[in-house]
């Protein structure tokens, strides 16, 4: 009876046993690919901020019926970029798409080996010249479908300008915007006649759009990092945190809780704003009306950021999801996720498309914005070199500026402490 | 191997069970005597042993494994390179970032682990007094510990805004200088620590509550005869009696405290600790070298360090609640 009892207790722990490590094992392997329980292979998507992808996949999901596609959308491109490194490293855990910022594209490059080769003959020739050759390794291999790129427009609250006695009407205002000196000149204007309001939403965002006008900022074309002896990220750096004192920014950072909230309080009237922006803005300022975007932005054109679908190569399905990428890309797709977030496409039919040139948005006051970006693309003159260490370099010099927008340290003692960082970078 | 040891072991358990049953035979008793003797001595480890096994594999392996990426140059993405000795080490400690971690590390820690044990120590007391309704006052407290860390973030991050905060609107309502939390070191120290108050002090609450319940009432009605006080009894009987698990909660928010993560690199979207690195911790210094800077040989290095620290601290609280525990119930 006794010998009975133990064995049926031993059987139990062992079953109990057997069924935790089954939990924990299928728990750990539960995130990725796989299929569904009707026996569709399963795909996701990981993007972040706003890539207008939901009716897409909708649309893909109803098309066809061997796969289903789902969308993991991370807040920050910070936070998708960390989730990004981890799973690379750990060699599992990745969605079958993932989306790479073009800022820390260079430093997965180096890692081409984890990416499926994308090349095919059907989409030679998609994208514009510098967009694919960006993602091309030396020995050929294409490693992103391009997605969208940054043109940069100025965006403007026409209700604020006019309180200020400023233009409001947009081709009147392009002429404020034509370099940066007449931008920050019109910006101490505005802060004179509209007290508590700042002229532009962040230092941060001010120095990156200033930066992405710099062909070669923190490396050169060897990628040697040159930012501590660059004459022109000094004079950005001094640009920029010269206008602290004057109160031209907010002083808060990007993406932070109290920039969100500062869409909604008149904290700033204007932003530098590529295509992508416009989701953004429209987002955190729902229900503010005065929005515009001008065909302009100081000292010519600019691009910020834009970027890539990549197929990882420990994903199950790279076939599929390599068709998906190839399908989400594809110039028709892109239009339609402008017309949802304003991401201007990087694909060369898709910029002469009526439909993308005759596209308005009602909430920057019904702003002509595929006629906009489109010749605001035109008007950039050379895309920014970015190697391996821009990301990390970029984040120490977006927090020496900081540092003098909170008043922890003067211009000088920021500029000291971000060469410091540099060289500790390496 | 595990049915070779165990099987002796139940045909053992039946003999041990019945010992007066008397011996069948006369050559056969040793051996089996011998068997329930290994039965006495073997039996309880090997019961225990599956926990010690998965601690091998989930908590000595990957020790083992830190120090030896510790060692060699090592890229989150790139891997292993060479054998480099205490380089990391050295470079770790020559960091000026190291010293301000473990600076904002100890802050957080002394600004959250010695309110929340005071704190918690006192709910307790007032739970176990004879109050209506008591369940649900028992279980309210434990409501802040069932929220997920980072929805405990999202609600602080809005409370603690350095210009449209809660608590900042409110202090300029009444006519004080907003408090720039996200700016001063000691404002976002305190800030971060009433975050980990808030979700820790309910739980440590609890395991006070049911180490006071074990105390023996009949202790309190000889103190009252004596005319001992409330508070008198709290701090002659109470503490004195459930000094174990004030040792033990002692330890654990150590643990706790110094390996805080979750609220400090939630406090802002960068998750760098701030401009300045002013709330940044030796975990998220860690993870700053190992994914941002993407180098796991110096992460490594950190982690270890951070393990050498808590155990030397870990120890020395110990030492401390020791004495003074010894000091206070001196009779016992």
């Amino acid at each position: 009876m006794q010998t009975f009892r133990t064995r049926r207790a031993r059987l139990a722990t062992s079953a109990l046993l057997a069924l935790t490590l089954a939990t924990t094992v299928a728990a750990c392997g539960g995130d990725d690919g796989g299929t569904t329980a009707d026996g569709k292979i399963k795909l996701t998507v990981a993007t972040f901020n706003e890539f207008g992808y939901e009716e897409l996949i909708e649309e893909y999901n109803a098309m066809q019926d061997e796969v289903v596609v789902e969308q993991k959308k991370a807040g920050t491109a910070n936070e998708h970029q960390d989730n990004l490194y981890t799973k690379l490293a750990a060699g599992s855990g990745l969605s079958d798409i993932e989306a790479i910022e073009v800022d820390w594209w260079s430093a997965l490059m180096e890692q081409s080996d984890a990416f499926v080769d994308l090349s095919d003959p059907d989409v030679e020739g998609r994208w514009l010249d510098w967009k694919s050759e960006a993602a091309t390794t030396p020995e050929g291999q294409l490693i992103g479908y391009g997605t969208d790129i940054g043109p940069e427009g100025m965006c403007y609250r026409s209700d604020l300008f006019e309180k200020a006695g400023l233009p409001t009407d947009r081709e009147e205002v392009a002429s404020l915007f034509a370099d940066w000196d007449t931008y920050f000149e019109t910006g101490r204007e505005f802060v004179d006649k509209v007290p508590g309001t700042a002229w532009y939403d962040s230092s941060g965002g001010t120095a990156q759009a200033m930066i992405n006008q710099t062909e070669y900022s923190f490396e050169d074309e060897d990628n040697t990092v040159i930012a501590a002896d660059n004459a022109e990220v000094k004079a950005v750096f001094d640009a920029v945190t010269g206008n602290v004192a004057d109160g031209l920014t907010t002083g808060l950072t990007q993406w932070s809780e109290d920039w969100t909230a500062s869409f909604q309080n008149d904290g700033f009237a204007t932003m530098a704003c590529p295509g992508w922006m416009l989701g953004v803005i429209e987002g955190n300022a729902d229900g503010v009306e005065g929005w515009d975007i001008a065909n302009v932005f100081p000292g010519g054109g600019g691009n910020w950021g834009g970027s890539y679908l990549t197929v990882p190569a420990q994903g199950d399905h790279p076939e599929e999801a390599k068709a998906l990428a190839a399908w989400l890309t594809a110039p028709e797709q892109q239009i339609k996720a402008f017309e949802a977030k304003g991401t201007f496409p990087s694909q060369v039919d898709a910029l002469d498309d009526p439909a993308l040139t005759g596209s308005t948005n009602a909430f920057f006051n019904d702003a002509p914005t595929g006629e906009i970006l489109a010749e605001r693309a035109e008007a950039v003159p050379f895309i920014a070199h970015k190697g391996p260490k821009f990301a990390d370099i970029n984040t120490a010099f977006q927090q020496a500026i900081q540092r003098v927008d909170e008043g922890k340290e003067t211009p000088d003692e920021a500029w000291e402490s971000f060469l410091a960082d540099v060289e500790r970078l390496g | 191997m595990s049915t070779k040891t165990e099987q002796p072991v139940g045909d053992a358990s039946v003999t041990v069970a019945s010992p007066t049953g008397g011996r069948p035979g006369g050559g056969r008793a040793p051996w089996r005597q011998r068997l329930a003797l290994l039965d006495v001595k073997v039996t309880p480890y090997v019961f225990v042993s599956p926990f010690f096994l998965l601690f091998l594999l989930v908590g000595m392996f990957p020790l083992a494994y830190t120090a030896w990426v510790s060692v060699h140059d090592w890229g989150l993405l790139s891997g292993q390179g060479d054998f480099s000795g205490l380089e990391n080490y050295r470079r770790v400690l020559e960091d000026r970032y190291f010293w301000n971690a473990l600076r904002n590390t100890f802050s957080i820690f002394v600004l959250s682990s010695v309110p929340q044990v005071l704190i918690a120590l006192v709910l307790a007391g007032l739970l176990d007094t004879q109050l209506r309704g008591r369940t649900l006052w028992r279980m309210s407290i434990l409501i802040p510990f069932v929220v997920a860390p980072a929805a405990v973030a999202l609600i602080f991050g809005n409370v603690f805004g350095d210009r449209y905060g809660l608590v900042n609107e409110a202090l300029q309502g009444i006519g004080l200088d907003p408090i720039r939390w996200h700016v001063d070191a000691l404002a976002s120290h305190v800030a971060i620590a009433s975050m980990v108050n808030w979700r820790w002090t309910g739980y440590n609450a609890l395991i006070f509550l049911a180490a006071m319940q074990a105390v023996p009432r009949d202790l309190y009605e000889s103190a009252a005869l004596d005319g001992a006080g409330r508070v008198r009894q709290f701090l002659s009987i109470t503490i004195p009696t459930i000094r174990p698990t004030l040792i033990f909660v002692v330890i654990t928010s150590t643990i706790g405290g110094l390996q805080i993560f979750a609220e400090p690199r939630l406090f802002d979207t960068q998750g760098l600790g701030g401009s300045d690195r002013q709330y940044q911790t030796l975990t998220m210094y860690l993870w700053e070298l190992g994914w941002r800077v993407r180098d796991l040989g110096m992460a490594s290095a950190v982690a270890w360090l951070l393990f050498l620290i808590i155990v030397l601290f870990a120890g020395f609280n110990l030492w401390v609640s020791r004495r003074t525990g010894a000091l206070r119930g001196g009779a016992r």
